[in-house]
């Protein structure tokens, strides 16, 4: 782990897919592709967002990424370490170093543990602290996720949403992680308890220099809180890039479609502002269309999309999409959309984003 | 409503509710949910409710058409009146007519709002044949027409098929086409879009403002999301503690918010467009339970410009504009001393 612009991060062509079991004999029929060969990296101390709507393999691609789920292909450094393959005997010694807090704060804390078995449950696992130290490691956590020191004998159900959630994240601090990833910590609360809670996560970042992969489908906290942005449809990354191109210059029509599509507090805006309403629902991730994954609901699709699936192209510093709108190459003789001055370039990984893949050390 | 406006309501009101009540009587205590509601809705007007979860918007909608049990519930106040009647004083069969039938009812969660073990069809006709006498056949045929009508392709086909076998976006246009099936004038939908992804969302509300214009209907939307509220209400009330903090038509609400509450409310919210804030606004604190009707406000320990008026009593509606109210005492015109300007929010 040399430099600081190393990603602390790195997944190339991460597949995760669930076999679908039919008949008398229950035989593999196919499989759910719930993430269909995503690669990102994410540097130390940045906030990677992962947006896209339920159903689009976020989520599964955050556990996966945590190995909390079994990989089908791809792989997935961590500092350095490969551990998609890893045993889960020996990824216990590194789960330390990344943490995950929840979408659920109900169901993700167990009702019969006090607050303080809760926080203090990985110190037992992963420490040999004694008992008092582990007391104060928790009061200590209890403070920075400002919870009153004097509830830590109450059990989840006596606390608010926004207070559970603390919880959560101050158990996913214990062991000081680097890395967290956050899988829609917010989306299950309040407005008002919503900035709380990302003010929350935002001084630890800055305090305890915390990288996160933030998972979620409110595009305007994620414009909020990530530095880099990922949208994902149907398993795959559609676009990726940092926070300020992606909301003032969507590339993909996905994109687009889901800006436009957010609600802005501000009825004069709301009375004048052209949506793109997608028609239809997501296809079925175990039956994906043939061509682009989004070639049934575009409403820019050419008879190409129907035909080829597009690759990952960068089409400007930073800035990756996978759209035929934006590949010269098939564009040619088509009238282009204007994107950056030069337009975009070939890559030969369609996945190696940013960085080029580091060897094994 | 505001004293003394020069102009009459325009449009009379088709549902007016005034200072409803309601009290769920528990073993554990007290919690006063509703504490003096009134609203009216105009015909064809859309007013959003909104408000976070325990403010009170969802029991005053439910409590207005006798959806809750009681006990626990206890149901008080009134009238709430609706094409010459009193809801809250019409028995059970009275009652059972208008739900369904002259109000419509789409609740929050699509997954579990529909019986699993019935098809779409038979829950679709069911008002049809209850409310208005349809035959089979005949029902059969309107249901096909609402579910073509909320956009579900190739409707009626799809009329056989069971819950399970749609979508989210869909099971909610299911839930509005049998809210819709007997051409309510008054639609009240908690929460409809809540549980559904943006661009699903956005196509529901798109149905809903075509709806609206070709039906006419009056609309109650609840929701706790400001976004929607700005693109789709005509007038708006904001709800904190079971009572009504602010009402406002939508663009005065936006622009000229008059209570500390609803200012918050605005500020918290991050936009994916324009200037990226720093840092967000934070409403310190908790959304209180009462275990008693309030006699002080019932925001004066999370605001910032509470003073000692604030503490001892519960302020009224002020009127601040046109059809505009906050019950807040920097309103009070005739409360000179500790008044600091509202403007100072603003951070």
């Amino acid at each position: 782990m040399a430099d600081a612009s190393a990603p602390l991060v790195s997944v190339r062509d991460l597949k995760v897919h669930f076999p679908i079991h039919a008949g008398l004999l229950r035989r593999r029929v196919g499989a759910v592709k719930a993430v269909d060969g995503i690669g990102f990296d994410i540097r130390p101390g940045e906030t990677l967002g992962l947006v896209g709507e339920s159903g689009c393999g976020k989520s599964t691609a955050g556990r996966a990424v945590l190995r909390l789920l079994d990989v089908t292909e791809g792989s997935i450094r961590v500092e350095g370490t490969e551990i998609a393959r890893m045993p889960q005997g020996e990824l216990r010694r590194l789960r330390p170093r990344m943490q995950m807090v929840f979408q659920d704060p109900q169901a993700s804390l167990d009702p019969r543990m006090t607050v303080e078995a809760i926080i203090r449950e990985p110190l037992d696992e992963h420490t040999r602290l004694t008992r008092a130290e582990k007391r104060e490691r928790v009061a200590e956590l209890m403070d920075a996720v400002v919870l009153n020191r004097g509830f830590a004998t109450r059990f989840p159900h006596a606390f608010s949403g926004g207070q559970r959630q603390r919880i959560g994240i101050a158990r996913a601090l214990a062991l000081n992680p680097r890395f967290v990833v956050c899988d829609e910590p917010i989306a299950a609360l309040d407005v008002s308890i919503q900035a709380q809670v990302v003010n929350l996560l935002e001084d630890l970042q800055e305090r305890l220099g915390l990288t996160y992969l933030f998972i979620s489908h409110d595009l305007s906290m994620v414009r909020h809180i990530a530095t880099r942005v990922a949208v994902m449809y149907l398993g795959r990354i559609v676009e990726m890039q940092a926070r300020e191109g992606l909301f003032a210059e969507p590339l993909h029509p996905y994109t687009r479609a889901l800006l436009s599509a957010v609600n802005e507090p501000d009825p004069v805006a709301a009375r004048t502002r052209r949506r793109i309403v997608l028609k239809g629902d997501v296809p079925s991730p175990a039956n994906p269309p043939r061509g682009c994954n989004f070639c049934t609901r575009c409403p820019d699709a050419m008879p190409v999309c129907r035909e080829v699936d597009p690759a990952t192209l960068e089409v400007g510093p930073g800035r990756w999409v996978a759209c035929h709108l934006h590949d010269p190459a098939v564009m040619r003789g088509q009238p282009t959309r204007p994107f950056g001055a030069e337009g975009p370039t070939r890559r030969a990984s369609p996945t190696a984003y940013d960085t080029p893949a580091r060897s094994a050390t | 409503m505001p004293e003394g406006a020069p102009s009459a309501l325009p449009i009379p009101p088709v549902l007016e509710v005034r200072d409803l009540r309601t009290v769920f009587r528990t073993r554990a205590g007290d919690v006063h949910a509703v504490n003096g509601v009134s609203f009216a809705v105009r015909e064809g007007e859309l007013l959003g409710v909104v408000g976070e979860s325990g403010s009170g918007k969802s029991v005053t909608m439910m409590s207005l058409l006798g959806l809750l049990p009681s006990p626990p519930a206890e149901v008080s106040g009134g009238p709430v009146r609706f094409e010459g009647k009193d809801l809250l004083q019409a028995g059970p069969e009275e009652l059972r007519a208008v739900r369904g039938g002259r109000i419509g009812f789409v609740f929050q969660d699509p997954m579990t709002s529909l019986n699993p073990v019935f098809t779409v069809g038979f829950q679709i006709m069911e008002p049809l044949r209850k409310h208005l006498g349809m035959g089979k056949r005949q029902a059969r045929a309107r249901a096909a027409e609402l579910l073509a009508l909320v956009g579900i392709p190739d409707a009626g086909r799809r009329l056989d098929d069971y819950p399970h076998q749609f979508s989210g976006g869909m099971r909610q246009r299911v839930m509005i086409a049998i809210a819709l099936a007997c051409e309510p004038r008054v639609l009240i939908a908690d929460e409809p879009t809540t549980a559904l992804d943006v661009t699903i969302q956005a196509q529901i509300l798109e149905l809903m403002a075509e709806l609206r214009q070709r039906l006419g209907m009056a609309v109650v939307w609840i929701t706790h999301d400001l976004g929607v509220i700005a693109g789709i209400a005509d007038r708006v009330l904001v709800m904190y503690g079971g009572q009504v903090v602010e009402h406002a038509p939508v663009e005065a609400l936006f622009a000229n918010p008059r209570h500390p509450y609803t200012r918050a409310l605005l500020t918290t919210v991050p936009r994916v467009r324009g200037e990226r804030v720093k840092r967000l606004h934070v409403i310190e604190g908790q959304p209180p339970i009462l275990e008693a009707h309030p006699d002080a406000c019932t925001f004066r320990d999370r605001c910032p410009h509470a003073f000692d008026v604030c503490h001892r009593l519960n302020p009224q509606r002020y009127p601040v504009g046109e059809d505009h109210d906050a019950a807040c005492f920097l309103n009070d015109p005739g409360l000179a001393p500790p008044r600091p300007s509202l403007e100072v929010v603003h951070g």
